[in-house]
């Protein structure tokens, strides 16, 4: 007989355990599944659908851009006037530079990338994928011996995996472009004066970790958004949870792999 | 069949005698909860069998069971003497070959032309060059009155096209058999029976098996061969036969009800 009260506290957190539990094994087995069906396209390269892996390039990467940049270059003007306000008390304006280039390579570019990805395309990936499960397009493919992982997942996978660092690598020159603004126009820094200073603080290591984290983000990205949309009930209101527990899902382990990888590049002293 | 559609690698040939689908004290589950239990039939080589029953009654079930979209919690399925539930994954792929579905709701490809819809069967399973499949899909959009509308996607098309492009899509392999799910939902009672026709038409002239779940009885009037009857309560089978006959003799009320409308004639 059902209980007419809410579960007690020990209860709730069984469950909650439990749903965690079941959620990481999903997840685990998705990315188990991708990983093989990787292998086999390696293995078979004239399988892959080029074709749907080139539109979603142009969809996720090229018709990003305009959102990206908009985003990216007002967190480098913010990151700058932000700056500033300590700076400008020590007479240390010029280190403004500083902050705004180390803080865009090696956090906020990526992240800032990650999150607009995440909710445009991990979304869009979802709601796509939600949907023709909805129309038994899903079932078409399998009761045709067709994978989903290798048809839906794995072009949108690599596309993702593919733009993500270039929009992040754009993001970054947006970001400084942002933070020499400001400085021109605030602090009154030349730009030339802001490029030499920001080019001496920024070396390869910085390059990389921005260009490790994206390409990260953009792969737990697609993979959250293709599971969800694969996992999605086969209803209207089914596909509109999926494209939001895509981007909640996508925006929670980007968090996580960042704090993984604030800890690995430290230890490793990158 | 056309040479060049002959699947890559072979099956082994069964005996004469195998029924095209034999379904063997199935039963069907969502998690604790039984559907169908002890489902046996069998469904004879080039012969138009119905899956009736009422709404509920687990027909759509039993079908996406028959398709391998579901797996039984017993029991077993053979297409052609072969087993399509317990098997390797190359045998399964084997069997995907020789069966085509029709959905309900079409099913085709969103984001895909009928065209690319028609040929990505025949790009998965056949060694045809690009022109050779282009063919087929002409040939194919023609058989079901598409011709020309190969660069048409999905969304473009009225629901009787998209059923009809969902049936060339279904016999770009030429199966031996295929499954039809509702295939009347939805369409207006001359675009069935329009449909109907050419169910018809395609079994006379390429000989295949097809089972059909509908409750339709018009179609099932005047397509089937032989059908079985579902019952959500005797979770089961609860009658099998001629439909004419079922609806004349049987001593089964429910299906007596069913096939004459609640007593009207049919």
């Amino acid at each position: 007989m059902p209980s007419d009260h809410a579960p007690g506290f020990l209860t709730g957190m069984g469950l909650a355990a439990t749903d965690l539990w079941r959620q990481t094994s999903d997840f685990a087995g998705f990315v188990g599944e991708c990983t093989l069906s990787a292998i086999g396209l390696v293995r078979r390269p004239g399988r892959f659908r080029w074709r749907d892996c080139f539109a979603e390039m142009q969809q996720c990467g090229a018709m990003a851009v305009p959102i990206v940049s908009l985003s990216s270059f007002l967190i480098g003007l913010t990151l700058a006037y932000t700056g500033a306000i300590i700076l400008r008390q020590f007479g240390g304006d010029i280190w403004v530079a500083d902050i705004v280039g180390l803080s865009t390579f090696r956090e906020m570019g990526a992240v800032m990338t990650g999150v607009v990805i995440a909710g445009r395309t991990g979304a869009a990936f979802a709601a796509q994928i939600g949907n023709m499960k909805t129309g038994e397009e899903i079932d078409a493919l399998e009761t045709l011996g067709i994978a989903p992982v290798d048809f839906l997942v794995m072009p949108r996978l690599l596309a993702l995996t593919l733009m993500t660092p270039l929009l992040a690598m754009y993001a970054n020159c947006l970001g400084i472009l942002g933070g020499m603004i400001v400085s021109a126009s605030v602090l009154e820094i030349p730009p030339s004066a802001y490029w030499i200073e920001t080019q001496s603080i920024i070396d390869l290591s910085d390059v990389s970790v921005s260009l490790v984290k994206s390409i990260v983000f953009g792969m737990l990205v697609a993979v959250a958004g293709c599971l969800r949309g694969l996992q999605a009930e086969r209803s209207a209101a089914g596909v509109g949870r999926a494209a939001t527990s895509a981007v909640v899902t996508s925006i929670l382990l980007m968090i996580v792999a960042d704090a993984i990888f604030a800890v690995l590049f430290n230890v490793l002293g990158i | 069949m056309n040479a060049n559609l002959e699947p890559k690698t072979g099956t082994s040939e069964p005996g004469p005698a195998a029924p095209a689908v034999e379904v063997e004290g199935l039963e069907c589950r969502y998690g604790d909860t039984v559907v169908l239990r002890g489902i046996t039939f069998a469904v004879r080589e080039g012969e138009l069998f119905f899956i009736i029953g009422g709404s509920g009654c687990g027909k759509t079930t039993l079908l996406r069971h028959l398709i391998g979209l579901k797996r039984p919690a017993l029991g077993a399925v053979r297409y052609h003497g072969e087993n399509f539930t317990n098997t390797d994954v190359a045998t399964r792929r084997n069997l995907l070959k020789t069966v085509g579905v029709l959905y309900q709701n079409s099913a085709l490809w969103s984001s895909m032309t009928l065209r690319e819809n028609v040929a990505l069967p025949l790009e998965q399973y056949t060694a045809l060059n690009r022109r050779e499949r282009e063919e087929i899909v002409a040939l194919k959009l023609a058989q079901v009155g598409l011709a020309g509308f190969e660069d048409f996607f999905p969304a473009e098309l009225s629901g009787g096209m998209r059923k009809r492009a969902g049936l060339a899509r279904a016999l770009a392999l030429d199966p031996r058999i295929v499954f039809f799910d509702e295939p009347s939902a939805g369409l207006d009672p001359v675009i069935s029976r329009k449909l109907d026709a050419l169910i018809l038409q395609i079994r006379e002239t390429l000989g295949t098996t097809m089972v059909i779940v509908s409750h339709e009885l018009a179609s099932i009037y005047a397509l089937a061969d032989r059908v079985i009857m579902l019952d959500r309560d005797a979770q089961g089978i609860i009658a099998e036969g001629r439909p004419q006959e079922l609806a004349d003799t049987s001593g089964d009320p429910r299906v007596r009800e069913f096939l004459t409308r609640g007593g009207e004639k049919a």
